[in-house]
């Protein structure tokens, strides 16, 4: 087992085991992929020296296929994390990582999710500082699951969330909606249909800090009032809770909200509606009417957020419920999707 | 000219073209889903009215039949097949969902031709596709049936709950408990049939349809054209799809695999003629004779007036149930659950002005 890169090497129940083999695992996959000074003491916590106010979360990812368009599970376990805590307006300080193997997953693979991940830290600027490893018998995990956690400094000083948003704020999207959901389905080839479509996943700490300095400057201290990231349930989950939150209404417009034709298109195909599906690079900002502009084009000079838009905006009107006005001028409810996705059959 | 501008000119000559009293009638599931999504009715002037027919094929399936499909996928031996429409809805006691909790192996698909994959992936389970839908989906189930038999899966077998549309609207004019001054007839299903089935509406019953697309236009512009018809007939707006003579190859597979069965409609009865039974021929991969089940007593929701919305007696809204007891979430019955039923359309794209 010592030699390195042996095609088809494959993960065995020992290497979970604590003993030389996962000591072994260690230092060549991970240590080697994350490469920082904190990780490689192997110490069993990492120390880390927050400033202020400090944001932490975790997040389990189980996506199957394990690598789809556009991405990887490592890929969207560093975002993933990365954005919620940019929801909280924190800048990324460290990430573990908890790895589930299912035995006999093969070690080349465990290295490109590895890479995959060390490029996304990179990108985002936060290291991997501490993590864990089980193994598994086969069949009792679908090959690799991984939960990362991750620690970050809140850069304002006021709360965010929907206690913060008041009548008349604006609602910016980051880009176009759908592509994460539609990528795996097409992904997972249960449908017969192909897409050109690619998962939106990436790390989102650069646009929101973007979005919340441009807020600052123009609109003042407190400007920027929610962040959140439309992950399952799409983008009218989050504003339909934030409505229900915040006891206001929202109004958006239907055709502000940008849907590439590619998705248009499944969707129309399968009876999904692009504003129920998941995203794993995208997020929702409201902010200060006078401020929105500026939010706008600062997102839109990020590399993820070139399509941003201010999709509607925050209404004492309707308290509690999303209109949605559709391009034919006319109104209605937007509700939360429920359970399992249904085809149309007629 | 914006879309919104477009559909205000066509409103607008509605409102001056249109008698004071008109109630039409969209007999596709497909249509009560676009007419909600759109918002429809916020553009049509006070004294058009438009109400949802027996269009939706998972709410106008009866409950015994229900309780076969629930009955069958319980025996262990069998992998039950179908669309994710059918999977929540509730039959007498539970639904596919709950059986496929407890254990059943239920499984969803998007065409019938991966039902059949599936028993050739799995010969040793015994592979039921419940088939449901009208003319549409109908010929995508009689050109799987012809696969699994040209490679004698000798596992694959169908419950056929397909049913054909004319006839439900003969039964429902018969009755004679809704003034309907005419139908918006089914696009998607016409693409197979054609129009000459519709023919007995304006001949029998004076009354006037017009085949519609889904577009918000393709809605209104139909609703114009049945106004403006001179005289009780039938013509289709949805040209770009639609010919009058229909899928002349749909409609043969049709007929070589299935023959006109009795079907059992939710809120109609049974209605002779009108269902979609395999023919003789076919009758060694009919499910309903391969599994000999005993599905129970079938009992209706108390409360529950989909029968009543299926015949558009009932307002989805004026049920007492709606939106209270039976929600999305929680349904009661299978008009709220089915993605193309009247109750689920009505409460997922109500307007702001809707109390619920």
């Amino acid at each position: 087992m010592s030699e390195r890169g042996t095609p088809g090497e494959r993960i065995l129940l020992g290497h979970g085991s604590g003993g030389k083999l996962y000591r072994d695992l260690v230092k060549d996959v991970f240590v080697r992929a994350f490469a920082n000074p904190v990780l490689e003491r192997l110490d069993d916590a990492a120390a880390l020296t927050p400033s202020g106010r400090i944001a932490f979360t975790t997040d389990a990812h189980v996506v199957q296929p394990l690598t789809f368009p556009g991405g990887d599970i490592g890929r969207l376990a560093v975002a993933g994390t990365v954005n919620d805590l940019a929801t909280a307006a924190a800048r990324p300080l460290g990430l573990a990582a908890a790895f589930v193997i299912e035995e006999g997953f093969l070690l080349d693979d465990l290295r490109a999710v590895c890479a995959s991940m060390a490029a996304t830290a990179r990108e985002a600027g936060v290291p991997i500082v501490t993590g864990d490893t089980k193994v598994v018998e086969r069949g009792a995990a679908d090959g690799l699951f991984i939960t990362t956690t991750g620690v970050g400094e809140i850069v304002v000083a006021h709360e965010l969330g929907s206690a913060a948003v008041r009548d008349g704020d604006a609602v910016i999207l980051s880009g176009g909606i759908g592509d994460h959901a539609v990528a795996i389905l097409a992904a997972r080839g249960e449908f017969d249909f192909r897409a050109d479509v690619r998962s939106d996943c990436a790390p989102l700490w650069g646009l929101v800090e973007a979005a919340v300095g441009a807020a600052r400057a123009s609109g003042g201290e407190e400007a920027v009032r929610f962040l959140r990231d439309p992950t399952r349930g799409g983008l009218t989950t989050v504003l339909a809770e934030l409505a229900e939150e915040s006891s206001l209404g929202i109004e958006v417009e239907e055709e502000a909200i940008p849907v590439s034709p590619a998705v248009r298109s499944v969707c129309d195909l399968l009876g999904y509606d692009p504003l129920t599906l998941a995203n794993e690079g995208k997020m929702v900002v409201v902010t200060a009417a006078e401020a929105a502009d500026a939010v706008v084009a600062a997102v839109r000079a990020t590399k993820y957020g070139s399509e941003a838009r201010r999709i509607g905006f925050v209404t004492a009107a309707h308290p509690g419920r999303v209109a949605l006005r559709t391009p034919f001028g006319t109104r209605r409810v937007l509700d939360m999707p429920i359970g399992e996705l249904l085809p149309r059959i007629c | 000219m914006t879309a919104a501008a477009d559909l205000g000119r066509l409103a607008a000559d509605l409102r001056a073209e249109a008698g004071p009293d008109l109630t039409f009638m969209e007999v596709c599931g497909t249509h009560t889903m676009a007419i909600a999504r759109y918002g429809l009715r916020q553009l049509l002037p006070e004294g058009v009215r438009l109400i949802s027919g027996p269009g939706c094929p998972v709410c106008v399936t009866a409950m015994a039949d229900l309780d076969r499909v629930l009955a069958i996928a319980r025996l262990p031996e069998v992998t039950l097949v179908t669309f994710g429409d059918l999977i929540r809805v509730p039959a007498s006691r539970g639904t596919l969902a709950a059986e496929r909790a407890a254990g059943a192996d239920v499984r969803i698909v998007y065409s019938p031709s991966d039902a059949v994959r599936i028993a050739a992936e799995e010969p040793d389970r015994q592979v039921v596709f419940a088939g449901i839908g009208f003319e549409t989906t109908a010929p995508t189930t009689a050109a799987a049936l012809l696969e699994a038999r040209a490679a004698g899966l000798g596992n694959f077998s169908l419950l056929s709950l397909h049913k054909t549309m004319p006839l439900p609207l003969r039964a429902l004019l018969d009755l004679g408990e809704t003034p309907i001054s005419g139908f918006l007839l089914p696009g998607h299903v016409s693409v197979i049939t054609g129009t000459a089935c519709y023919e007995f509406l304006a001949a029998d019953y004076g009354i006037s349809g017009v085949v519609a697309g889904f577009e918000a236009r393709d809605v209104l512009e139909a609703l114009l054209m049945l106004v403006r018809l001179p005289e009780a007939g039938i013509a289709i707006q949805y040209t770009r799809a639609v010919r009058p003579e229909g899928n002349v190859v749909a409609q043969r597979l049709l007929e070589q695999v299935f023959a006109p069965s009795d079907a059992d409609w939710r809120g109609l009865g049974v209605i002779p003629g009108s269902g979609l039974a395999l023919r003789e021929e076919f009758a060694g991969a009919d499910a309903a004779r391969r599994f000999a089940v005993d599905p129970g007593l079938s009992l209706e929701p108390p409360g529950c007036r989909c029968g009543e919305v299926l015949r558009g007696v009932t307002d989805p809204a004026e049920c007492a149930l709606f939106g209270t007891r039976c929600t999305p979430e929680d349904p009661v019955g299978a008009c709220m659950v089915s993605s193309e039923g009247a109750c689920a359309a009505r409460y997922r794209y109500r307007g702001l002005d809707d109390d619920v």
